[in-house]
């Protein structure tokens, strides 16, 4: 499926703040599971998501998707094979149009975009069962401005826009980080409906263990670029996901 | 009073034409373009070389419309292959244009009081409601269409259109040729109303048009069915039946750039101070509503 090789990146390159995330990292990720990467702040696990999105350009290496080189794919080439979910809520959609206007924008994702109308009538029945789904009474909401929505109302809906065609993987960006604990947890019950209904890929990068543990079947811990950990998530416990994190962190400060 | 009111009216509908291509750029893409400056101008100089090479005035119109698109496109490219800064690429297109408004017919101000123009055998006032409406018709269908969609993400929110598959920069260069050739038609449509061409014309026309966008929006601000067209037509003729009144009951015609100046410092300063206010009571509303859920199970 996902195949990173070798990969280098550094940031600041030849200045005295050079700082090297990657050093011939490697990682294989497997059809129709759903991989949590974690780890401390400056592990390298945003850096990783935004090379394979292709949102930073490798230094060395390269990723495959589905036997594919896309190394030098263009990020919105790279999209069309891709779904992403980010952090902010507002990152994932286009906050003055309507929600029915960005189902329709995600559901010509891949397609011509031409003179012709964008929202269609034939597409409205699924765009209701979709958002019906979730359960969060948008389908009421068609004609509502994406931007009055609240965050956990929009990430859910960049959800669905970003796993509306069903890309070969999908990247969780902390896609929950920024929202309140119950909604938080309402969106991650969601991807997982979603996920397992679709068979969707994905690689998660979370700061919250137990999300990571709950909801992934593989679980890779990053430091420093390098994994240190890599497990079926089910043989793994919290607590010693927190022993090792704990010991990194105090690793770091005595460093 | 009378015949005041509806050349104020008959130039504000000129300035709405502006006024509509600037809201491409200020409001849906949200880049402050100033190349507007010079292809005002550009319009008019067009307008008055094929004008004067006998070609007629619908053509010379439309041809005002292409240079000005073409200058649209200068900018993009300096913002989007040179990643020149929009607010600089804009000023050095305006310079250039400066210098290829003089070198295009020689002069730096032309009579064309004895050519043929659009308003020669029809009233001006019906002429431009008919080109307004039009034009605004036209814009408000392009922007239901997904290319049209696809510009407003791109002001709205670049990531998603990469996420799409699309390359914004692409509606970008779109949305500054479409606005660049409004703006060079307005100057064209100036030219032939006023029955000739200056070279200072475009001098802080920008203003003109943001203070026009900025009533607009004011204006009509209860109403949330009005298009940003409609909010653009209405801004610019209130703003000259404004300046219109203003200059009957006295007040000198030079004086009215500072109170264009002055209208924009005012109202986008208002909306500046006004929306924190209203948001930090936005938010206590939302955190009021956190604090009462349950405490967080992971702390």
């Amino acid at each position: 499926m996902l195949k990173v090789r070798n990969l280098w990146k550094s940031f600041n390159s030849d200045t005295d703040f050079q700082i090297d995330v990657f050093e011939g990292f490697n990682l294989e990720i497997e059809k129709n599971t759903c991989t949590a990467i974690i780890g401390p702040n400056g592990c390298g696990k945003s850096t990783l998501l935004n090379l394979v999105s292709g949102s930073l350009p490798v230094d060395k290496g390269k990723i495959i998707l589905n036997n594919e080189d896309i190394t030098s794919l263009p990020e919105e080439k790279r999209a069309l094979k891709l779904g992403r979910v980010h952090q902010s809520p507002s990152m994932g959609v286009s906050p003055s149009l309507t929600i029915l206007e960005n189902l329709s924008l995600a559901n010509k994702k891949g397609e011509t975009f031409s003179l012709r109308g964008l929202v269609k009538k034939k597409n409205l029945e699924m765009f209701i069962q979709m958002l019906q789904d979730l359960d969060l009474g948008l389908e009421d909401k068609l004609h509502t401005q994406v931007k009055y929505l609240s965050g956990g109302q929009r990430q859910s809906l960049s959800l669905i826009m970003a796993a509306m065609k069903h890309p070969d993987l999908l990247l969780l960006d902390e896609h929950t980080a920024a929202l309140d604990p119950k909604t938080s947890h309402v969106v991650m019950e969601k991807t997982r409906e979603l996920l397992q209904k679709h068979h969707i890929t994905t690689m998660m990068v979370s700061h919250h263990m137990g999300d990571a543990l709950k909801y992934s079947q593989r679980i890779i811990m990053l430091d420093k670029g390098k994994i240190i950990l890599d497990k079926p998530s089910a043989d793994v416990s919290e607590n010693e996901l927190l022993d090792i994190y704990k010991a990194k962190l105090a690793e770091r400060i005595i460093a | 009073m009378n015949s005041l009111i509806i050349t104020s009216l008959e130039q504000g509908l000129i300035f709405a034409v502006l006024a509509m291509g600037v809201t491409i750029t200020y409001k849906i893409l949200d880049i402050a373009d100033l190349s507007v400056e010079g292809t005002f101008p550009l319009g008019a100089f067009v307008f008055a070389k094929f004008a004067m090479a006998g070609f007629s005035p619908i053509t010379s119109s439309l041809l005002a419309f292409g240079y000005g698109s073409l200058a649209g496109l200068v900018t993009a490219l300096l913002f989007v292959k040179l990643k020149i800064r929009p607010l600089l690429a804009g000023i050095l297109t305006m310079t250039m244009l400066y210098s290829f408004n003089l070198r295009l017919n020689g002069k730096a101000n032309i009579p064309l009081f004895s050519l043929n123009s659009l308003f020669s055998d029809i009233s001006a006032l019906v002429l431009m409601v008919a080109v307004v409406i039009g034009i605004k018709l036209l814009l408000d269908a392009f922007l239901k269409t997904e290319i049209g969609y696809l510009l407003i993400t791109t002001g709205d929110n670049e990531a998603l259109v990469r996420s799409l598959g699309e390359n914004s920069n692409k509606y970008k260069i779109i949305g500054l040729m479409l606005a660049n050739g409004l703006v060079a038609l307005s100057g064209s449509l100036m030219a032939q109303y006023q029955g000739f061409v200056d070279i200072t014309m475009g001098a802080s026309i920008i203003v003109v048009a943001l203070a026009s966008i900025i009533i607009g929006e004011t204006v009509s601000k209860s109403s949330s069915f009005l298009s940003i067209t409609t909010r653009a037509i209405i801004g610019a003729v209130s703003y000259k039946l404004i300046g219109g009144i203003a200059i009957d009951l006295g007040m000198s015609p030079t004086d009215l750039r500072a109170i264009s100046a002055i209208i924009v410092i005012v109202f986008i300063s208002y909306n500046n101070f006004s929306s924190p206010f209203i948001k930090s009571i936005k938010k206590q509303g939302g955190k009021a509503r956190v604090k009462s859920k349950k405490p967080l199970e992971e702390l």
